[in-house]
């Protein structure tokens, strides 16, 4: 059974192409529809906390599907199995890319790519910026962490612990602003 | 000793990094600066190799930080041994935070200091994102820093409008997988030497 929840999530992991989003109807497939470990409401819970715990969503989401089937170890061997492939295939890869980095058309490959990089992100950053700001009080959180953080050297951790702290002040303290 | 100090600092990222694979490249920015195992150009690479790659993102970007670093200690054994310890850091504060959730799930997804706290954590994970993406933005289109205008990268630049409007703008090419880009600007790199 162990076993079989390690290759499962080996499965999905190989086949999460991207953000933790692009798993769900793989999860979907394997987990709900072959394995029936889970219902399809379930598989929605289990996406929902792993969303909103920190950490890789899909690994979160694994952790706890693996919970739910058979405890501690099931969690453990979901876990090991969602990040075995990543592992394994970086490895080979970025041992290849590390043997060739010095070839001026690889550079310059790279260097068309990370221009490529900025633009994921500031769609990411788009995306984002839809769902958390949502009135006054977020745009100044979102722009005070983001100048913040580009202009001084305060670790990520300070504003991350800040925000969820003036959230919870906020949200619990000055009545139902927002 | 170098792999006790990997754990640790993606132990911190896969604890604070709220809000998927995106938000782990603020602290990837973050052990760059502090430590120099890699640079900010090299963290662009991989982030370009994570995305990519088949598995999730922040797993797919912490194998290749630990490789990178380990691969700098003695060769491959420390490279692969630097994977497997970046990536395990990564996801054991996932790990027990799902036990600690599981035990207390219903308490937990109701609550309201958990929602209030995300009031607060999603703008600030965005605003650390941005961040960064001005970061790499920045390091790629002035790479000599602002007392060398003249450097100004304007192939870049051109090619960052590019991929902005067939991002966003046009219809059939918009949904395409980031790979796709990825890789066509690897070609335009290359063609233009970049």
């Amino acid at each position: 059974m162990l076993w079989d929840l390690f290759l499962t999530f080996a499965k999905v992991g190989v086949m999460t192409f991207g953000g933790g989003y692009a798993m769900l109807p793989i999860l979907q497939r394997e987990v709900v529809e072959k394995k029936g470990w889970a219902t399809e409401e379930e598989l929605m819970d289990y996406f929902a906390i792993g969303q909103c715990t920190p950490g890789i969503i899909a690994v979160n989401t694994a952790t706890f599907a693996g919970q739910k089937v058979k405890g501690f170890w099931g969690g453990l061997f979901a876990t090991l199995g969602v990040v075995f492939p990543s592992l394994i295939i970086i490895m080979l890869l970025a041992g290849v890319i590390e043997a060739f980095s010095h070839i001026a058309w690889v550079q310059h490959a790279f260097g068309g790519i990370r221009i490529c990089v900025c633009i994921l992100i500031l769609n990411a950053v788009t995306k984002l910026f839809k769902k958390a700001v949502i009135d006054k009080l977020t745009l100044a959180v979102f722009l005070v962490v983001a100048l913040g953080s580009y202009f001084t050297p305060v670790s990520p951790v300070v504003f991350v612990l800040a925000a969820g702290i003036l959230g919870v002040v906020v949200k619990n303290m000055g009545g139902k602003k927002a | 000793m170098i792999f006790l100090e990997l754990f640790w600092a993606f132990f911190k990222t896969g604890l604070f990094a709220v809000g998927g694979g995106m938000a782990t490249i603020p602290f990837l920015y973050d052990i760059s600066t502090a430590t120099g195992w890699f640079t900010h150009n090299e963290l662009a690479n991989m982030i370009a190799v994570g995305e990519s790659t088949p598995g999730p993102i922040g797993v797919n970007m912490a194998t290749y930080v630990g490789f990178v670093t380990g691969m700098d200690v003695s060769g491959l054994p420390t490279a692969i041994l630097g994977s497997v310890t970046a990536t395990l850091g990564l996801v054991t504060p996932s790990f027990i935070v799902i036990m600690i959730v599981c035990m207390i799930l219903k308490a937990f997804r109701n609550n309201k200091y958990v929602n209030a706290a995300f009031y607060g954590l999603r703008p600030a994970s965005t605003g650390l994102i941005a961040a960064a993406g001005l970061s790499v933005a920045v390091t790629n289109l002035l790479p000599g820093g602002l007392a060398a205008l003249n450097a100004f990268n304007w192939k870049g630049l051109i090619l960052a409008v590019v991929l902005w409007v067939l991002t966003n703008k046009v219809k059939k090419v918009k949904s395409l997988h980031p790979i796709v880009f990825i890789l066509g600007s690897a070609v335009v790199g290359i063609l233009f030497s970049m």
